[in-house]
């Protein structure tokens, strides 16, 4: 039998699709991990990105702290961390989390280094508060940016999370991680094929958002120049 | 232009080293002499540190020897072996015949022996065995051996939600929770799988209470200096795993067999327990020189 019907039985197996074990939990667990490393992340890069955008501060250091970060190899630093964090989540969402922060940083602070100065000055001009400008100026017009940033860190995370089976939890990785400790290939390449999948659908969620950033302030498209 | 050079300098440099690491490949079909035997060993030091005592043996008998450690894994090996490109290399009797025969189902050390002889290609053979086990092995805590009154496996029938750590296939092999539910009638075991063959993160998952039991190979130090408690497997749950030279048969003189007897005579499971923790302590002694050790310690050279 060829290892692509055997991939197909293995989908249509009713056992591959219940329990713990199964494909339904593993991809809630997932989704999981994303959600709570991309959520956790957001709230470190995208206020440090922000500050850095508005002020023009330490734009320098964050292009090479973010660099920095970007070099580290997801899965040495899972391992690293597992040694000292045991066999629970702490590892993987810390190495996820060093994973999704360059791409949020980059698109909160080069999203409102595309708004036009001309704009900020007027709206300076006019009266508004450093604040205001921030978020009824720069955040508006940065939105599709940092929705880009959102977009390409949580498919680096989504595609990443599977080194979470590495050190002991689920998710999709436990079917590349188990499918390889006994070489069942139809099972290493059916986990492949949902990841791929799960990839692509939060992909085109994402494409849809971004489309809602753009269009939802005609009036204020970032400029291209 | 200068960026070129520097490039295609690289690249010339990592290509002669890609070769070079070729040139060390057994599958490059160069065959030894008749008089001379060439070892192998598995990657990993353990396998190492035996074939280096094989092999120290042997000179020191007079006969000529040629390494070639270190050589991955059974599927590259053992073709190596019977195409002559090395003779001599050591093993371990279950994962050597469930290589050699996916279905077989003995486990206890006499029926492995008994059914590796049919299993083996007419051209190898196995000499006699050494008490020396390197196996998968269920460790408690100290802690947990006395506050549950646990000496063997079939004692962990009365705990409920049991946890158990251990590398992922554990979970679907015939030794694993298989067979603890089979042959021990244990049931609902909270299984965590741990990619580390039994490493410092299974050992952490254990020590920290994560996990109840943990899978560590037999001859891990950190066993010893943790003070685990191994489980006894009275039902023979876990394949016996003994040390075995396994040799070309056309290599196998009298004078061969003699020395290589006299080594798995002497060869226990605390000896590999004592090399393994020298060479991964502190002072990372390496194998020639622990082979040496060992054998002038049992009086061999």
């Amino acid at each position: 039998m060829s290892v692509a019907s055997e991939t197909i039985d293995w989908f249509t197996d009713p056992a591959n699709w219940s329990g713990d074990y199964g494909v339904p939990n593993r991809i809630v667990q997932h989704l999981g991990y994303t959600a709570v490393t991309v959520a956790i992340a957001a709230a470190l890069a995208i206020p440090i990105g922000l500050w850095i955008g508005h002020t023009g501060r330490l734009r320098g250091l964050a292009v090479v702290f973010s660099g920095a970060l970007r070099a580290l190899p997801t899965l040495g630093v899972v391992t690293y961390l597992g040694l000292f964090t045991g066999v629970n989540l702490t590892a993987t969402v810390v190495a996820l989390v060093v994973l999704a922060v360059p791409p949020l940083l980059a698109g909160a602070y080069s999203g409102l280094e595309s708004v036009e100065r001309q704009t900020i000055d007027a709206a300076r001009a006019m009266g508004m508060t450093e604040w205001q400008i921030l978020t009824k100026v720069e955040v508006p017009l940065a939105l599709p940016i940092i929705v880009g940033g959102l977009r390409s860190a949580t498919l680096q995370v989504v595609a990443t999370a599977t080194v979470a089976a590495y050190v002991g939890p689920g998710g999709l990785g436990r079917f590349l991680i188990d499918g390889l400790a006994v070489r069942d290939t139809p099972q290493v390449i059916a986990g492949s094929l949902l990841v791929i999948a799960l990839a692509l659908l939060l992909d085109a969620l994402f494409v849809a958002v971004q489309r809602v950033a753009i269009h939802g302030h005609p009036a204020v498209q970032p400029s291209r120049s | 232009m200068k960026m070129t050079r520097l490039a295609a300098a690289a690249t010339a440099a990592s290509l002669g080293l890609f070769l070079a690491a070729c040139g060390g490949d057994p599958a490059d079909g160069e065959k030894s002499a008749s008089d001379t035997i060439t070892i192998g060993s598995a990657a990993f030091p353990e396998n190492e540190i035996i074939a280096e005592i094989y092999a120290q043996a042997l000179e020191a008998k007079g006969v000529k020897v040629k390494k070639k450690l270190n050589i991955g894994a059974r599927e590259v090996y053992i073709p190596a072996l019977e195409s002559g490109e090395i003779d001599l290399l050591p093993e371990y009797t279950g994962n050597l015949l469930s290589f050699l025969d996916k279905d077989a189902t003995a486990t206890s050390p006499e029926e492995i022996e008994a059914a590796l002889d049919d299993a083996l290609p007419e051209t190898l053979e196995v000499l006699e065995v050494a008490a020396a086990e390197d196996k998968d092995s269920l460790n408690v805590t100290q802690e947990f051996a006395e506050k549950n009154g646990v000496k063997t496996i079939a004692d962990l029938k009365d705990i409920d939600g049991l946890k158990l750590g251990a590398n992922p296939e554990f979970r679907t092999r015939a030794y694993g929770i298989p067979g603890l539910e089979k042959i021990y009638g244990i049931t609902g075991i909270k299984f965590t799988a741990i990619s580390d063959g039994g490493g410092p993160k299974t050992l952490k998952a254990l020590l920290d209470g994560d996990i109840d039991v943990a899978d560590i190979y037999s001859t891990t130090p950190s066993i010893v200096e943790n003070n685990l408690v191994t489980l006894e497997d009275p039902e023979n749950l876990i394949a016996a795993q003994n040390v075995v030279p396994l040799i070309a048969e056309k290599k196998a003189s009298d004078k061969v067999e003699d020395v290589l007897d006299a080594v798995s005579a002497e060869l226990t499971t605390q000896d590999l327990l004592d090399l393994n923790g020298k060479n991964q302590g502190p002072d990372k002694a390496k194998p020639a020189d622990l082979a040496k050790e060992w054998l002038t310690d049992k009086g061999l050279i």
